[in-house]
C-alpha cells in the first residue's frame, strides 16, 4: 500500500480544479454554476491545507478557513439573488440572462 | 523709489485689464479714461524716478521674484531704473499718455473703442517690461509682448483684408528676426553663464572675438527686425494699416526704437567688436538713404511718415554703430517727440478728409485746420533739423559723429539724406496745407479735430521745440552708464562751416519742395505725366520692387513648397499614420464587441481563456529569466 503524500493531495486538487473549471464553462444552470464555483474553491482549500501540513506551517490552513468563510457568505448572497431572479423570470437558465449585451 | 518703479510698470497693465473687462461691450467712456489716467500715473512715477536719477541717485534695482531657478540657470523678474532705462521710460510714458488721450477723440466713433484701449495699454506695459528689465530674458518677454500688441493693433480693423495681411506680415517678419535674437541670447548664456546684463557684460571682455562677433550679429538681427532695418523693412510701411495713434505710438516713437535700445543697452558688447559696429553704422546709413528715397515719391501720407521713421532709425543706428550710444539715445528721444506729433497731425488730417491718404487730393487745408497746420509744420521743421528745434541738435550731432570718426562716406550719405528728409517732409506739408483747395473737387468739408486732442498734442509740440536744449543735462546724466565721448569738431571754423552748410542745404531743399508743390495747377497724378513714367520714379514708387521680389521669389516658392509638403508628407505620411492607428483601434473594437454578448457563460469562458493566457506568459517569462544564461549562450552560438 502506497503512502499518501503531498503529491496525491495536489493531484486531487488539480483534478477537482479542472472539474470545477469545466463546470464553470459548460453549465447553463445558475445553481450548478454555484456548485462548480464551490468545487473550485474547495480544490484550492485542499491544496492550501496539504501544503500547510507539509511545511508544518499553520498559515495555509488559516487561509483555507478564510476561504470557507468567504465562500459561505458569497453563496448566501448569490442564492438570495438567484431566488429573486427565479421569482421574476421563472427561470435560472444562463442563456436567458443577457441584459448586459454590448 | 521701488514703489514708483512698480507703479510706473504696472499702472499700464491695470489700465489694460480694466479696459479689457469691457472688451466685448459697446463703447463706454471710462474704458478710455481710466487707462489714460493710469498711464498718467505711470508718467508721473517715471518723472519722479527721472528727477531722482538726475539729482544723482543710485540706479534703482529690484528683484520682484524668482522666475526660473534650475541648476545653474537663475532668471529673476528683475527690473532696473538707471540712466538709460529712465530715458526710455520717459519717452514711452510721455508719448503713450498723449496718444491715449488723443485716441479718446480719434477712436470716438469706432465700435471697438474699449478693445483698442485694452491693447494700447497692454502695449505700453510690454514696452515698459522691455526697457526696465535687468536681464535678456525679461527683455525678450517685453520684446515679444510688444510684437503681439503691435500685431493686434495693426490688424485692429480686422474686417479689412489689407489690415490682417499687414498685421501678419509684421508678425512673421519679426518672428524671423526674433529667431536671430534668441540665438544671440542663447550664445550669451552659453558663454557667460548668466542673462543678467551686468554679470554677462562683466564676463565678455574675457571671451574670444569670434564668439563675441557672433553674439553681436545675432542680437543685431533681432534689432533689425524690430527696428525694420533692411532687408526686413517692408513690414513697417504696411503697418500703417493700423489706426493712426497706433502708428504714432508703436511705429514711430517706441516699439521700432527697441532695436536701437538693445544696441545701446548692449554697448559693452558692441564696444568690444567695432567691426560689427561699423557694419551696423553702414547699414544704418544705407537704410537712411534708401528709406528717404522711397518717401520722395510716395503718395500715401502715412507711408511717407513711415519711411521717414525708417530713415531716422537708420540715423540712430549710425550713431549706435559708431559707438556714440548717448547720441543715438538722444536722437531716439527727440525723434519720438516730433515724429509722434507728425503722426498725430496726420491723424487729424485723415479725420478731416474722411480717411483720405493721398496728399494730392488735399491742398489748402491750412485755413480749415490752423493748429494742425502749425503742429505739423513745426514737427517737419524739427525733423528737417533746423536750428533751434530738437532735430537740429540730435541729427547734426550724428553727422558730426560720422565726421569725427572719419567715416566720410557715411557722413556724405547722411548729409544728402538730410536734404532728402527736408524735401519730402515739406513736400507733404506743402501738398496738404498749401496751394489750391483741391479737396473741394471730392466734396469733402474738412474740420479741425476736437480741442482736447489738440491740447493733448501740445506737450509734444513744446518738446519738439525745446528737446534740443536738454542736450548737456542729458549728456551728463546718461554718460554715467554709457561711454562718455564728447563729439566736438576740432576747429571752430570747420564746425561752423559744417553746421551752416548743413543748414543751408536743408533750407534749400525745403525751398525747392515749396517751389515745386505750392503752385497752382497741381493735379492728382493719373499715371500719364512725364515724371511718372520715368524709370527712377517707377523704381522708387514701387519701393525698389522689393515687396514684389519678396512675393515672387520668397513667398510663392515657399507657398508651393508648403503645398507639396502638405499634400505629400502631411497628408500621405503623417495623417495616414495617425488615421491608420485610429482605424486599427476602431476596427479591433468593432470586431471584439461580439465578445460582449452579455451571456455569463461566454464571459466565463473568456475569463478562463484570459487566465490561462496570462499564466502561460508568466510561466514563459519565468523560464526565460531562470535560464537566461543558457539562452544567451545558445543565441551567441547562433551568431545573433
Amino acid at each position: 500500500m502506497m503512502e499518501i503524500g503531498l503529491n496525491h493531495y495536489l493531484i486531487l486538487s488539480i483534478i477537482l480544479f479542472t472539474i470545477g473549471l469545466i463546470g464553470v464553462m459548460r453549465r447553463k444552470n445558475l445553481l450548478l454554476l454555484f456548485f462548480a464555483t464551490e468545487i473550485l474553491l474547495n480544490s484550492v482549500n485542499i491544496a492550501f491545507a496539504a501544503i500547510s501540513h507539509f511545511y508544518g506551517d499553520l498559515t495555509g490552513q488559516m487561509f483555507a478557513f478564510f476561504v470557507i468563510a468567504i465562500a459561505a457568505s458569497e453563496v448566501a448572497v448569490g442564492l438570495g439573488l438567484l431566488i429573486v431572479w427565479h421569482k421574476r423570470h421563472g427561470t435560472i437558465d444562463l442563456d436567458t440572462m443577457s441584459t448586459m449585451r454590448g | 523709489m521701488e514703489l514708483y518703479l512698480y507703479l510706473a510698470l504696472f499702472a499700464p497693465l491695470a489700465g489694460s485689464l480694466f479696459a479689457a473687462l469691457f472688451g466685448a461691450s459697446p463703447k463706454i467712456m471710462i474704458a478710455g479714461i481710466i487707462p489714460s489716467a493710469l498711464l498718467f500715473a505711470s508718467f508721473v512715477s517715471s518723472t519722479i524716478l527721472l528727477v531722482y536719477i538726475l539729482s544723482g541717485g543710485a540706479p534703482v534695482h529690484v528683484e520682484m521674484m524668482t522666475w526660473m531657478a534650475t541648476g545653474n540657470l537663475y532668471i529673476p523678474f528683475g527690473f532696473v531704473v538707471d540712466q538709460v532705462s529712465v530715458t526710455m521710460m520717459m519717452v514711452v510714458t510721455v508719448v503713450s499718455t498723449i496718444v491715449h488721450i488723443y485716441s479718446i477723440g480719434y477712436m470716438d466713433h469706432d465700435k471697438a473703442f474699449n478693445r483698442f484701449f485694452a491693447w494700447l495699454s497692454a502695449f505700453v506695459f510690454s514696452m515698459m517690461v522691455l526697457v526696465m528689465s535687468d536681464n535678456f530674458a525679461g527683455l525678450f518677454i517685453g520684446w515679444e509682448g510688444v510684437g503681439l500688441c503691435s500685431w493686434a493693433l495693426i490688424g485692429f480693423w480686422y474686417h479689412k483684408e489689407s489690415a490682417t495681411w499687414a498685421a501678419n506680415e509684421a508678425f512673421i517678419m519679426n518672428r524671423i528676426a526674433d529667431l536671430g535674437m534668441l540665438i544671440g541670447i542663447f550664445l550669451v548664456y552659453w558663454n557667460t553663464g548668466t542673462l543678467q546684463y551686468e554679470q554677462a557684460f562683466a564676463v565678455m571682455p574675457a571671451l574670444g572675438t569670434d564668439i563675441l562677433t557672433l553674439m553681436g550679429i545675432f542680437l543685431f538681427i533681432g534689432a533689425m527686425g524690430k527696428s525694420a532695418q533692411f532687408p526686413l523693412h517692408t513690414w513697417l510701411a504696411d503697418a500703417m494699416e493700423g489706426p493712426t495713434p497706433v502708428s504714432a505710438l508703436i511705429h514711430a516713437a517706441t516699439m521700432v526704437t527697441a532695436g536701437v535700445y538693445l544696441v545701446v543697452r548692449a554697448n559693452p558688447l558692441f564696444d568690444l567688436i567695432p567691426h560689427v559696429g561699423l557694419f551696423i553704422a553702414s547699414l544704418g546709413a544705407f537704410v537712411a538713404l534708401f528709406a528717404a528715397s522711397m518717401a520722395l515719391v510716395n503718395r500715401d501720407m502715412k507711408r511717407i511718415i513711415a519711411y521717414s521713421t525708417l530713415s531716422q532709425l537708420g540715423y540712430m543706428f549710425v550713431a549706435a554703430g559708431l559707438g556714440a550710444y548717448w547720441v543715438a539715445l538722444f536722437h531716439l528721444m527727440a525723434h519720438a517727440f516730433f515724429k509722434a506729433l507728425l503722426f498725430l497731425g496726420a491723424g487729424n488730417v485723415m479725420h478731416a478728409m474722411h480717411n483720405e491718404l493721398d496728399p494730392f487730393k488735399m491742398g489748402g487745408l491750412k485755413k480749415a485746420m490752423k493748429w494742425t497746420f502749425i503742429m505739423m509744420t513745426v514737427a517737419s521743421v524739427a525733423l528737417a533739423g533746423i536750428y533751434p528745434l530738437a532735430g537740429f541738435f540730435s541729427k547734426d550731432l550724428i553727422l558730426e559723429v560720422a565726421m569725427i570718426e572719419h567715416h566720410y562716406i557715411i557722413y556724405s550719405v547722411l548729409l544728402f539724406t538730410a536734404g532728402l528728409t527736408a524735401f519730402y517732409s515739406f513736400r507733404l506739408v506743402a501738398l496738404i496745407f498749401h496751394g489750391e483747395e483741391r479737396y473741394k473737387l471730392f466734396g469733402v468739408h474738412p474740420h479741425e479735430a476736437y480741442k482736447f486732442m489738440l491740447i493733448a498734442m501740445a506737450p509734444l509740440l513744446i518738446l519738439a521745440v525745446i528737446a534740443g536744449s536738454f542736450k548737456m543735462t542729458y549728456f551728463e546724466m546718461v554718460t554715467a552708464v554709457l561711454p562718455a565721448t564728447e563729439y566736438h569738431v576740432h576747429s571752430a571754423v570747420a564746425y561752423w562751416i559744417m553746421t551752416i552748410g548743413t543748414q543751408l542745404f536743408v533750407i534749400a531743399a525745403i525751398a525747392f519742395a515749396y517751389k515745386k508743390y505750392v503752385r497752382s495747377g497741381i493735379t492728382v497724378p493719373d499715371g500719364t505725366s512725364k515724371m511718372e513714367n520715368r524709370l527712377c520714379y517707377k523704381i522708387l514708387s514701387n519701393q525698389y520692387y522689393i515687396p514684389y521680389i519678396y512675393e515672387e521669389y520668397l513667398v510663392k516658392p515657399y507657398r508651393e513648397l508648403s503645398t507639396i509638403f502638405w499634400k505629400q508628407i502631411d497628408m500621405k505620411v503623417v495623417d495616414a499614420t495617425v488615421d491608420g492607428i485610429a482605424g486599427i483601434i476602431y476596427g479591433t473594437g468593432e470586431k471584439t464587441r461580439d465578445m460582449q454578448s452579455g451571456n455569463l457563460s461566454t464571459m466565463l469562458k473568456w475569463m478562463v481563456a484570459g487566465t490561462v493566457g496570462l499564466l502561460s506568459l508568466a510561466v514563459v517569462f519565468g523560464l526565460a529569466v531562470r535560464y537566461s544564461v543558457e539562452i544567451k549562450a545558445i543565441l551567441s552560438g547562433l551568431g545573433v
